[in-house]
Parts: structure tokens; C-alpha cells; sequence
């Protein structure tokens, strides 16, 4: 008896299965998804950085040949030989002054955060793109591209963290349903009908009205509603494959039904569900943008590309409102598709790729 | 001037991966009153080159980059809808291979063999119904007034074809195309439906173009037969020629394919492995609304088999007969009363996670490749499946090994353990499922019938193998066929059963060579000379 070795593949170091090393070729030889993945989380990788890039406090401080670092640090005005015991304000010219006559100041790229608002606009918010402010301010002189990358930030996030926790309840939710069918399937059947027919968007407003909603807070009561999406693919995949030859052979060979579930059925309601994530994933980017938009979502001051939209909508005279936000969300959405698209197909067996 | 005359057609197929070309530039042709056979194997492209007669390929992802087709001297290739509409179902019919999905479920019997006669014929509803009954008669389905209204679901596979053959001949048709058309019935009723095509083409005069891969049929069924294989024919003539005198390697191959050889020796003195004393499945009616069990389903009733080791017996019947049942019932897949002793263990009463330590001495081999193994599994890991349940192997280098030698052993290479098993053939796939089986050394083996869904050749390659797995092995056999040629070639002991009961029950070689009772008569008739028996026994 001869023993073969198995190839080993890696991916980024990582040892994988020979299985999931062609998933990834598959993926990679999907061009346009392979570039819209890279572009959607290199974007969101960026943005985590949000506070490096756009931030009105310096990255570093040169004061009387002491370094100090704004970003992490909050160090009180006197520490720079002001006056006050709070935190120091670094765009106040006064301050400013001050260090720069015993040392320097190192500004991220953008000096402005989300919630910064420039005084010294040359004409009455909201101003056009500049120099200081490359794509113009919204109308209480906020810079217009800090919002975006922090929002930015937010709206993947929420969205990311929706789409995986509404798609394990809604798979867990499925595969019960399909696997035992019966009384079990019927009455989870019955609940969901009544749980789908309540008028969502009403009952957000009605709960943001009472809750002051919070990040938190938007994603469990967005997630009550958006789990349902996936339970009935799952669960007709689970109802059409538990009786196939291939799940009695493992019955037949003794395999227990959780990994019956796990590793014969799962698999095969897995590229239906990828099917449905990205609208998931949007769906949820776009209830979010939707309800800052009408005012409801996310707490006033936040960066929200909804707000932004609705700025642009209240501010036609100022086009870069609205064509910033437009082009953010669309760019965003559009970005999640394509990846998705690719990664359903690398998990499908039939595909061939040249 | 030939009735159809097919020249140098070829076709060929748009595909992600380029282009396939199914057929290769064919010609042959039929005249009035002939039937003429087109053999070969699946993938030949017999079933594409018939389609295209009628232009009912999916266009314009199929396409004719050469060739002509002329029915009574009219082109079809490139010919209008219109011209298309007075050709199909009125000059020129086809019965298809399944009637289960060939029918419509929605209609009735009169709506589908109406619609051809309303379409074609524009004949009033009176008029069409007079014409239903006669060309029901002339199928001979029996109580025709009554079944007009019967939906395909309240017919049996049978019934259906002979629905599909009155349809076929409504407007009576010059050339009638059968694509397999008895692929999907039982033996009994092929040997009733080939003989009534037989007649109807006599007394209607009609060309027949029969598509089959069984040659049996064609020696029965064709003056003339061409075998195809990859898309090229390459012999064609008379077929007692043919037959006979084959010419081409692909034709001889063809004719040598057929199951042969006899089963291993038994030993009488050999230690049990499986014995069953009066097993019964049973699956209860429920009716009204306490769900009271009325009545019972008797699937397996009452049936005792001895398998000992290094012998198979052979279980034989027609759909329905419950013989797979009876194999789910010895492995305790489903539930079964009666005493099962599998070497000295009794089965019944023990619970699942008490049976789970035999199960990998008592496996089961399913009929379908294609649904069998999983479809998003590798090789490997379907293999593997069992080992990682009953703990073989230590670890994931071992396995693969004991996965490379189970594979090497059914003929697979080791290496292909991570490809997965759509880029396998059938013959391939099926040896993939008993490597899956074997990689556990199963003592005992239930084989529900593994060679019907495969190509002629390749089922007497399977037999081979699992002749050679059980010498090698000492394996007992529970083997269920309707095929009797591949029961003769591997089966010790024979069980005839019919409607969950046993019809007659012995040595492979007294029930081949003298059958007692009229069912088993009757079923060998059907198998070796496709003759049907008048008579009480067989029924449609």
C-alpha cells in the first residue's frame, strides 16, 4: 500500500484544503468580483482607520522637545502652556501658536472629524469643495469627505454584522424546519407568516420614538425583522436533500444526524443562501441609510451617509451634497454585489472556470 | 426517393467551455414502412440527432454547422415555424423515453390527445372524442371510456407510454420517432409495449426510428439498425448482418458487453452472515380524523433469506414488488417486524447508537450514481465519511491512504480523491459508491440494483468488479435487480418476489432453468426474449 502525500496549498500562509485552495482560484479568475472584493474591504479596512486619516486632533505633537500623541492621548490645554484645565482644542489659532513656538504639529491628511465644524468657511455653509475642504461642507460646516469615510465605516459594519447574524439565525431557523418537517414545520411555518405580515418600517419608527436608538440598538431591532429572508430557502433545501440517496448512504453508514445536517445538507442550502446575501447585506446598508434619512436612525451628530442624502435633498443649491452621498452609496452597493456574485460562484462544484 | 433522408448532419452545442459537438456529420435513411434502429450508448448523440429531425433542440445554443435533413424530399433545417407547426405531431411523431414527465399532470387523458387532433385536425369535440376512443382501443388501454378522464398520475408507467403512443399516432403519422420508449417500464410491460408498436407499425404502414441502447430490442424491433458512438455512425446494415457479422471494433464491443459469466462457487458449509425468519414491513393507512390505522401497506411480507459468506442472493421483481424495501428493512433503515441475525448479533431491538459499531460491517450500495454521492463533497471526502464515523484510521494520512486503497481497489485512481463527482462518468461514479462502502470491510453488502442506471458496457464491467471484490473478499451479497441477465451473472440464490411476497424462492440455477411458477415463466420471457405472455399472470 502506498501512502500519497496530500499537496499542500497555502493562502496567506495558511495551510488550506486542496478543495477550498480551487474555491479560491475560482474566485480569483472572476475578475471583476476579485477586484470589487479587494476595492470593498480595502475601502472598509481604511476606513477603520478613520480616526489616522481624518481627525481634528494631531497625530503627533512636538512640544518642548517632548512628543505627544493627540489622537490616543487627551491632554489637558495647560500641558502646551494654556490656560484651562480641559482638553485641549488644537484647531483654536491660539493654541496652535503656542506649539508652534516650541515645537511642531503633524495633521493627519484631513484635518477635520465627523463632528468638526469649520469656522473659517470664506462663504455661508454649506460651502463648495476646496482646498481645505475637498468636497465642500454640509449646511452646518461639517467637512463633507470626513463624514463620508466615517460613515463609510458605519454603514459597512452595521451591515456586515447584520448580514451574519440575521443568516445564522436564519439558516439555524431553515435547517430545523427542513430536517424534522412535521409539527415542527408547520407550526414555525404559521409564526413566521404573522411575524413577516408586521409592518416593519411602522414599528421602527413607533420603537425609535420611545428608544433613543444607538448602533446597538438599530441592529437588534433591525435583525428582528431581517432574519426571516433566508429560513425559507434553507429550509426547502433541507426538505428537498434529507431525503436524497446520498443522506440515507450516510444514515447507512452510521453518521449522526446533527452532522448529517452539518456536513450533507448545510452544503448543499449553502450557495442558495450565498445567493441571498448580498441582498441581505445591502438590504441592511440601505434600512440603515434609509432611516437616517427620514430622521430615525442612528443619533443626531452621527456619521451617516443617510443624513448626508438628506442634506443634499434639503440643499439642491448645493449639488456636492447630493452627488457625494449618491455616488458613496452607489459605489458601496455596487461593490458588495459584484463580490458576492463571486463568491457564490467559487462555491458552486459545476462552475468551470477557464 | 426515402422517406427521411438525414445527410451528413451535425450538431453542435454552445457552451461556457466552447464548442461541444454532439454529432459529427451522420446519414442514414428510412423509408415508408421501415423501422430502423439508432444504437448506442448515453452521450452517443442518438437522442440529438433524432431531435434535431423534428428541430426540437434548444436553438440557438444548439446549432447544424453542416448537413440536411429532408422528410418526403422538404428541408427541416432552417425551415419556417409555419412550415415546422404541419410537420410535427402530424407527419412526423415522437414518443419520449419517460411518461411520468412526458405527460402533462394537469390534463386528462382526452385534453392531451385532443389538443393534437384540435391542433392539427381542427376537429369539433364530438368528433375528436370518437377518434380519443378509437385510438385508445387501438393502444390497447383497457376501459377506455372510463380512463378519458383519468389524470397520467392514476395511470401506471405502462398505461401512460401506451397514452403517449396514442398521441403519437392521433393524426397518423408517416414516421413515428421512439426514443427509448421502454427504458423507464418493467420487463413485463416492455415486452407488451414493444409488441404493440410492432403491430400498430404493421397495420398502420408507418417508418418507425427506434433510439435504444438495448440490442435486444433492436434484434427484436429493426430491419436495420446504425450504432453510433461519439457523435459518428460507424457501422450500419441489415441488422441480422450486423449482428452477426459485426464489422466495426465499437459494434463487436458492443454485442460482447452483454453480462456474462457465472457467479463464484457457494459453499454450503460457509458461516452465515445475514439470516431473516419472516420479515415484514408494513406501512400503516391512516384515515379520518384520529388518524386510525385502517389498513396496512404490505411492502415486504413475511420473507426469510439465508446469505452466507462469499455467496449472493439475488432479489428479482418489478417496481413495486418491494425488493428495495426488503434491502433498506435487512439493514434496519427502516422499520421491519421479524427476526434479523446479523452473524450472531440480533438486530431488532437495538438502538441507533447501538447498531452504528455493525453498520460498517453491513453497507448498502444505491441504484443512482448521479444522487448517491454528494454533490459538493470531494472524492476523498465522501469516501472518508465512514472512517471518521467508526474511528479507521489514525489520522488524516492514514485515511487518505486507506481512501487511495479502497479507490485503487474498484478501479479509481487514488489521485482523483479531490476532484469531485460531477466530473465523473456514471460507471465511475458507482465505483466511487462502493469504495465508499468498502473502505469500512463490510462483511455484507446490500447492492440495490447497481447497474440500472448505467451504459450496457459498463454494467458488465460493475458485474465484473463485483465478482472479483467478493472472491477477493468473501463478501455476502444481497443483490436487487430487475434485470435478470445481471442477476444470472452474479446471483447463487434467486428470490422472485411480486407485491411484497415471495413468488418462488431457490438456486440461481433451478429458477433460470426451471422456473415453477407462471410469474417467474413470464418474467424470463419478458427479460431474454422480450416476449409478452398473454394471459392472467402479467398485467399492465
Amino acid at each position: 500500500m502506498t501512502t500519497i502525500a496530500p499537496v499542500r496549498h497555502r493562502l496567506l500562509g495558511i495551510p488550506v484544503s486542496p478543495l477550498n485552495h480551487r474555491r479560491w482560484l475560482n474566485l480569483k479568475s472572476n475578475r471583476r468580483g476579485y477586484v470589487a472584493m479587494w476595492l470593498f474591504f480595502g475601502l472598509f479596512f481604511f476606513s477603520l482607520f478613520a480616526e489616522f486619516i481624518a481627525n481634528e486632533r494631531p497625530l503627533l505633537v512636538n512640544y518642548d522637545g517632548g512628543y505627544y500623541f493627540p489622537v490616543f492621548v487627551a491632554y489637558p490645554e495647560t500641558t502646551f502652556g494654556g490656560d484651562f484645565e480641559t482638553e485641549t482644542v488644537y484647531r483654536d489659532p491660539f493654541v496652535r501658536d503656542l506649539i508652534n513656538e516650541k515645537g511642531w504639529i503633524l495633521w493627519p491628511p484631513i484635518p477635520f472629524d465627523y463632528s468638526t465644524i469649520n469656522y473659517d468657511l470664506p462663504v455661508p455653509a454649506p460651502a463648495p469643495p476646496s482646498l481645505v475642504n475637498w468636497l465642500g461642507t454640509d449646511d452646518q460646516g461639517r467637512d463633507v469627505l470626513a463624514r463620508v469615510i466615517y460613515g463609510w465605516r458605519i454603514s459597512v459594519s452595521f451591515g456586515l454584522i447584520l448580514t451574519i447574524l440575521s443568516s445564522l439565525i436564519g439558516v439555524a431557523a431553515g435547517a430545523v424546519q427542513g430536517y424534522f418537517g412535521g409539527w415542527v414545520d408547520l407550526g414555525f411555518q404559521r409564526f413566521l407568516e404573522i411575524w413577516s405580515g408586521m409592518p416593519a418600517l411602522y414599528i421602527l419608527i413607533i420603537l425609535a420614538a420611545v428608544i433613543e436608538p444607538t448602533f446597538t440598538i438599530l441592529l437588534v431591532l433591525l435583525l428582528l425583522f431581517s432574519w426571516t429572508s433566508l429560513v425559507g430557502v434553507v429550509r426547502a433545501e433541507f426538505l428537498r436533500a434529507r431525503n436524497f440517496d446520498y443522506v440515507r448512504a450516510a444514515r447507512a453508514l452510521g453518521v449522526r444526524d446533527t452532522v448529517i445536517m452539518f456536513k450533507h445538507l448545510l452544503p448543499n442550502a449553502m450557495v442558495s443562501a450565498l445567493t441571498f446575501l448580498p441582498f441581505i447585506l445591502t438590504g441592511s446598508i440601505i434600512s440603515l441609510t434609509s432611516l437616517d434619512f427620514l430622521g430615525l436612525g442612528l443619533p443626531p451628530g452621527s456619521a451617516s451617509l443617510g443624513e448626508l442624502l438628506a442634506q443634499g435633498k434639503a440643499n439642491l443649491q448645493a449639488p456636492w451634497l447630493g452627488i457625494t452621498s449618491f455616488l458613496v452609496l452607489s459605489i458601496m452597493l455596487t461593490l458588495a454585489i459584484f463580490m458576492q456574485e463571486a463568491v457564490r460562484d467559487a462555491f458552486d462544484p459545476r462552475k468551470t472556470f477557464r | 426517393m426515402a422517406f427521411l433522408d438525414v445527410e451528413d448532419l451535425a450538431v453542435s452545442f454552445r457552451s461556457e467551455s466552447g464548442e461541444v459537438r454532439a454529432v459529427k456529420g451522420v446519414s442514414f435513411s428510412i423509408e415508408r414502412g421501415e423501422t430502423m434502429a439508432l444504437v448506442g450508448e448515453s452521450g452517443s448523440g442518438k437522442s440529438v440527432s433524432a431531435l434535431s429531425i423534428l428541430q426540437l433542440l434548444p436553438y440557438p445554443m444548439a446549432s447544424h454547422p453542416k448537413g440536411s435533413i429532408r422528410v418526403d424530399g422538404q428541408e427541416m433545417i432552417g425551415a419556417s415555424e409555419a412550415v415546422m407547426h404541419s410537420v410535427r405531431g402530424a407527419r412526423v411523431s415522437m414518443i419520449f423515453q419517460e411518461p411520468m414527465t412526458s405527460l402533462n399532470p394537469l390534463h386528462t387523458v382526452e385534453q392531451q390527445i385532443g389538443e393534437m387532433l384540435t391542433l392539427h385536425r381542427r376537429m369539433g369535440k364530438g368528433a375528436a372524442r370518437a377518434r380519443i376512443v378509437e385510438l385508445l382501443t387501438l393502444v390497447g388501454l383497457g376501459d377506455v371510456e372510463k380512463r378519458l378522464d383519468a389524470f397520467p398520475h392514476q395511470l401506471s408507467g405502462g398505461q401512460r407510454q401506451r397514452v403517449m403512443i396514442a398521441m403519437a399516432l392521433a393524426n397518423e403519422p408517416d414516421l413515428l420517432i421512439a426514443d427509448e420508449p421502454t427504458t423507464a417500464l418493467d420487463v413485463t410491460v416492455q415486452a407488451q409495449i414493444l409488441e404493440l408498436l410492432k403491430s400498430l407499425q404493421k397495420t398502420l404502414g408507418m417508418a418507425m426510428l427506434l433510439i435504444t441502447h438495448d440490442l435486444g430490442i433492436v434484434r427484436k424491433m429493426a430491419g436495420r439498425v446504425a450504432v453510433m458512438t461519439d457523435g459518428e455512425i460507424v457501422e450500419s446494415g441489415e441488422t441480422a448482418r450486423v449482428f452477426d457479422h459485426p464489422e466495426h471494433p465499437y459494434t463487436q464491443m458492443l454485442l460482447a458487453a452483454e453480462p456474462t459469466g457465472t457467479p463464484p462457487h457457494s459453499d454450503p458449509t460457509s458461516p452465515t452472515v445475514m439470516d431473516v425468519r419472516n420479515i415484514k414491513v408494513w406501512f400503516p393507512i391512516k384515515r379520518g380524523l384520529l388518524k386510525r390505522t385502517v389498513d396496512h401497506v404490505r411492502a415486504v411480507d413475511d420473507i426469510s433469506l439465508t446469505v452466507r459468506e462469499g455467496e449472493t442472493v439475488g432479489v428479482v421483481g418489478e417496481s413495486g414488488s418491494g425488493k428495495t424495501t426488503l434491502g433498506l428493512g435487512l439493514l434496519r433503515l427502516t422499520r421491519s417486524e421479524g427476526e434479523i441475525r446479523f452473524g450472531e448479533t440480533a438486530l431488532q431491538g437495538l438502538n441507533w447508537n447501538q447498531l452504528r459499531p455493525l453498520r460498517a460491517e453491513m453497507q448498502i450500495v444505491f441504484q443512482d450514481p448521479y444522487s448517491s454521492l454528494s454533490p459538493r463533497l470531494s472524492v476523498g471526502q465522501i469516501v472518508e465519511e465512514g472512517l471518521l464515523v467508526h474511528k479507521l484510521g489514525g489520522n488524516a494520512a492514514e485515511r487518505r491512504a486507506l481512501i487511495a486503497a479502497a479507490l485503487d481497489e474498484v478501479g479509481i485512481p487514488g489521485s482523483a480523491q479531490d476532484r469531485y463527482p460531477h466530473e465523473f462518468s456514471g460507471g465511475q461514479r458507482q465505483r466511487i459508491a462502493i469504495a465508499r462502502a468498502l473502505v469500512l470491510k463490510p462483511r455484507f453488502l446490500v447492492l440495490d440494483e447497481p447497474t440500472s442506471a448505467l451504459d450496457m458496457s459498463v454494467q458488465a464491467q460493475i458485474v465484473d468488479l463485483l465478482r472479483d471484490l467478493q472472491r477477493r473478499h468473501r463478501l455476502a451479497y444481497l443483490f436487487i435487480s430487475h434485470d435478470l441477465r445481471v442477476v444470472r451473472a452474479l446471483a447463487n440464490h434467486v428470490i422472485v418476489m411480486k407485491d411484497g411476497r415471495v413468488v418462488e424462492q431457490g438456486p440461481a440455477a433451478q429458477i433460470f432453468d426451471a422456473p415453477e411458477s407462471g410469474y417467474t415463466r413470464a418474467l424470463m420471457r419478458a427479460a431474454f426474449e422480450l416476449e409478452a405472455t398473454s394471459g392472467g399472470v402479467v398485467r399492465t
